[in-house]
């Protein structure tokens, strides 16, 4: 026997007897993911394509109204960030929650690396942290990408313009952009818990799509679940609520009841689905000669914890919440419209160079029913309608407009002017400057559903 | 077989069994493999060799049964034994990363400080450095399975365990191989070597252990298994066919099969003088084969060839193999 020679140049510490330290496992992982295009692609569309969109919006006629703050990227750059965070919570990120945590482990499977990662690195513990952090930083180096790239676009095309809130008030540009960025910070809460399932669904289906689709199909079904007129308890327990709860952050005072809850029930599940993503990890056999067991395995570790954790959630959450039901009133409706109605008028009577008024001395009202005074008027519809008083100083008059509200289960709403012409009635305010869009003519607003005050 | 006094024990696993839910992988296991060794691995497809190798890869536990790799005692949960390296069903080496990268990660990973010259010779070794920078998803199965050998010995194993290593290998390829296991067990590494190709398994390991249905069929030396063998076919090429049937036939420990002409020796038909005729011939021992070639030489008689028609471990796998089919 003739043996090649293959001691002669190494190391006297026999390397074999040392395990890897986590930043060399976690700069592999990092690696290994950035040398794939499909994730190299994403990247580069996070941090091209929102400013594009905004660009490319904010020269445009029409805007996208739907979308909320869509209908205010003609006058200031923060708000094209916040219809990028509103379509990323739907879409965004949930995909790319799919893509970077959802395929960390079971790419491993597909190329069938498993084994030599595992005896290389001898410690399943730092391999699922490595590949934990590391897809939280390709992740949240996703999400940091749209939020810069939309603010920056917004400002430099539209300008570092003051915004006006959900409840019609106007905020400062700096005001603006500390709460932009709180909204942004508020959806890595629910996007850690996306990523929490997408390593579970990664661990337990293997090769299996549905472990890549599990972050964006539970996102789908939340999304699905928070369109029904469920009760707040059941809504809030949810992680998917946390990226609609952000809205609060622009109204004066903040909603920080929902924000709060929200971001804690994602935090918890984010924690437990990686803790189960890492009981399955560690319990798995990589000798590849198991029996498949993975759809028991699925639903033994992963699912039933999972819907353990919603029980449990919505029994945290109701005492909590106090609220058994919607969480929509007649009289937060009412609060809401004639808030939101009062800080808008006083921003069409800016425009108009009427005289000064203040809210107090607007002494606005609202009255709100549905259904023409036939249904209860509680929860979500889009047959709400308000009649809104209010009054000038030095005249007793009183003036009336009338609002058809299109309320939605999460407590936002937009409401659709049909009043005198110079208030609420045409889409547009003959200005000084020209014709602009009337503030009051359509409005979004939002009810606190968290709000026990009558 | 036990290991040697004076030699310490790299494996050593007592009464070990694994369990997938209702199937037996191992069923009762002892292994002894001493330091240093090439240690072979067969049996039939099912027998159980990829559990017992990932069982000393770390890769999975023991249901029962204690034991021993390098200083790791096994235990309920999988861990992997440090000093262990190896791979099982296949290297695993990453399409999208060159050759050098794959090993230089290998390397980093394993704890070890990044080191060039090492990877450069070990590309050497295993004939890849033409091709260190290119990706390894453009390399065929024998370049992936001699960096995916790389890998393995890159890291200073003091195990390494090999399921099927030469599979896909081209001759040369076949040759790096051989010499590079041969090199670390000369060096001290223990190799464990599983594979279906019994001529790499001859050639490399000075033991073995064959597997049935999750048990231990066999397991020790090579010679000791030619020798526990009832008879061994070989194939006798002599032009005096009638000579040495008349020779073979009397004695013991031979027996006759059949005879039958070697094709191509005889172009000028079955009378041409100094055609050759190859006999079939069963030895029940070496000592009997010694004795006939002995009789064959003093009474004149040519041996052009005198060969084994099956090896004694290829013998033993397919007695094994037929046992194991007649009891079920």
């Amino acid at each position: 026997m003739t043996g090649v020679s293959i001691r002669s140049s190494v190391a006297t510490r026999p390397p074999s007897a040392t395990r890897s330290s986590i930043s060399r496992v976690y700069r592999f992982e990092l690696t290994k993911l950035l040398s794939q295009w499909r994730i190299r692609v994403v990247l580069l569309a996070c941090w091209i394509a929102p400013a594009l969109f905004v660009a490319g919006v904010s020269q445009q006629s029409s805007l996208p109204v739907d979308t909320l703050f869509g209908r205010w990227m003609h006058d200031t750059g923060w708000a094209g960030a916040l219809v990028t965070l509103g379509f990323s919570g739907t879409w965004a990120l949930p995909l790319l929650t799919s893509i970077v945590a959802g395929d960390i482990f079971t790419s491993e499977d597909r190329l069938g690396t498993w084994r030599h990662l595992l005896v290389v690195v001898r410690s399943p513990r730092r391999i699922f942290a490595a590949k934990a952090l590391c897809s939280l930083t390709v992740l949240f180096t996703m999400v940091a990408g749209l939020a810069i790239s939309s603010s920056l676009a917004g400002i430099l095309v539209v300008g570092n313009n003051p915004l006006i809130g959900l409840d019609g008030h106007t905020l400062s540009a700096g005001d603006a952009a500390v709460r932009v960025l709180l909204a942004w910070a508020c959806v890595l809460a629910p996007t850690l818990a996306l990523a929490g399932l997408g390593l579970l669904g990664s661990v337990l289906f293997g090769r299996s799509p549905m472990g890549l689709l599990l972050p964006a199909v539970v996102a789908f079904a939340m999304q699905l679940a928070l369109l029904l007129p469920l009760p707040v308890a059941v809504r809030l327990a949810l992680p998917g609520s946390a990226f609609l709860s952000w809205n609060g952050l622009f109204t004066d005072p903040a909603q920080l009841g929902p924000i709060l809850t929200g971001v804690g029930v994602s935090l918890v599940w984010a924690v437990v689905a990686t803790a189960l993503a890492y009981a399955a990890f560690a319990r798995r056999d990589f000798s590849g000669t198991g029996h498949d067991t993975a759809g028991r395995r699925a639903l033994t570790v992963g699912l039933a914890p999972i819907a353990a954790l919603l029980v449990v959630g919505v029994a945290a959450v109701a005492p909590y919440s106090s609220i058994s039901d919607g969480g929509i009133t007649q009289a937060k409706v009412n609060r809401s419209v004639s808030t939101a109605f009062a800080h808008l008028y006083r921003l069409q009577t800016t425009q108009l160079h009427r005289p000064a008024v203040t809210e107090q001395q607007l002494r606005v009202t609202s009255a709100c029913n549905r259904g023409g005074g036939k249904l209860t008027p509680e929860g979500a519809g889009n047959d709400w309608r308000c009649v809104v008083s209010w009054r000038l100083p030095g005249s007793t008059a009183v003036g009336q407009a009338i609002y058809q509200l299109d309320l939605h289960p999460d407590g936002r709403y937009m409401a659709d002017g049909d009043g005198p012409k110079q208030v609420n009635g045409y889409f547009l305010v003959r200005t000084d400057d020209g014709d602009t869009p009337n503030p009051l003519w359509q409005f979004d607003a939002n009810v606190d559903l968290l709000s026990t005050s009558s | 077989m036990s290991t040697p006094p004076g030699i310490p024990s790299a494996i050593r696993i007592r009464a070990v069994s694994k369990l997938f839910d209702d199937v037996i992988a191992l069923d009762d296991v002892d292994l002894d493999v001493p330091a240093g060794q090439v240690h072979g691995l067969v049996g039939p497809n099912g027998a159980g060799k990829t559990t017992l190798l990932g069982l000393l890869l770390g890769l999975t536990a023991p249901t029962s049964g204690e034991g021993q790799v390098l200083d790791h005692q096994l235990g309920r949960t999988h861990a992997v034994p440090a000093g262990v390296a190896g791979f099982l069903d296949g290297p695993g080496l990453y399409p999208t990363l060159t050759a050098r990268a794959n090993l230089t990660s290998s390397l980093t990973l394993s704890g070890a400080a990044n080191n060039d010259d090492r990877v450069d010779e070990i590309l050497d070794a295993v004939g890849l450095s033409e091709v260190a920078h290119e990706r390894v998803r453009g390399f065929s199965l024998g370049m992936r399975q001699r960096l995916g050998l790389a890998a393995a010995a890159l890291a200073q194993p003091r195990l390494v365990v090999l399921d099927e290593p030469a599979n896909g290998l081209d001759p040369a390829g076949k040759r790096r191989v051989h010499d590079l296991l041969n090199g670390l067990a000369e060096e001290g590494t223990t190799v464990i070597l599983s594979s279906h190709r019994m001529d790499d398994v001859e050639a490399l390991c000075s033991e073995v252990t064959i597997l049935t249905a999750g048990r231990v069929g066999f397991t020790g030396p090579l010679a000791k298994l030619a020798a526990e063998n009832d008879s061994l076919d070989y194939r006798l090429v002599t032009p005096d066919p009638m000579g040495a049937r008349r020779i073979a036939s009397a004695m013991h420990g031979i027996h006759l099969r059949d005879v039958d002409r070697t094709p191509g020796d005889d172009p000028a038909g079955d009378d041409a003088p100094g055609a050759a005729e190859s006999l079939l011939l069963g030895a029940t021992t070496t000592a009997a084969l010694d004795e006939l070639v002995a009789r064959l030489v003093r009474d004149g008689i040519a041996v052009r060839e005198l060969t084994p028609v099956m090896s004694p471990l290829e013998a033993a796998f397919l007695k094994l193999t037929d046992d194991q089919e007649h009891s079920q």
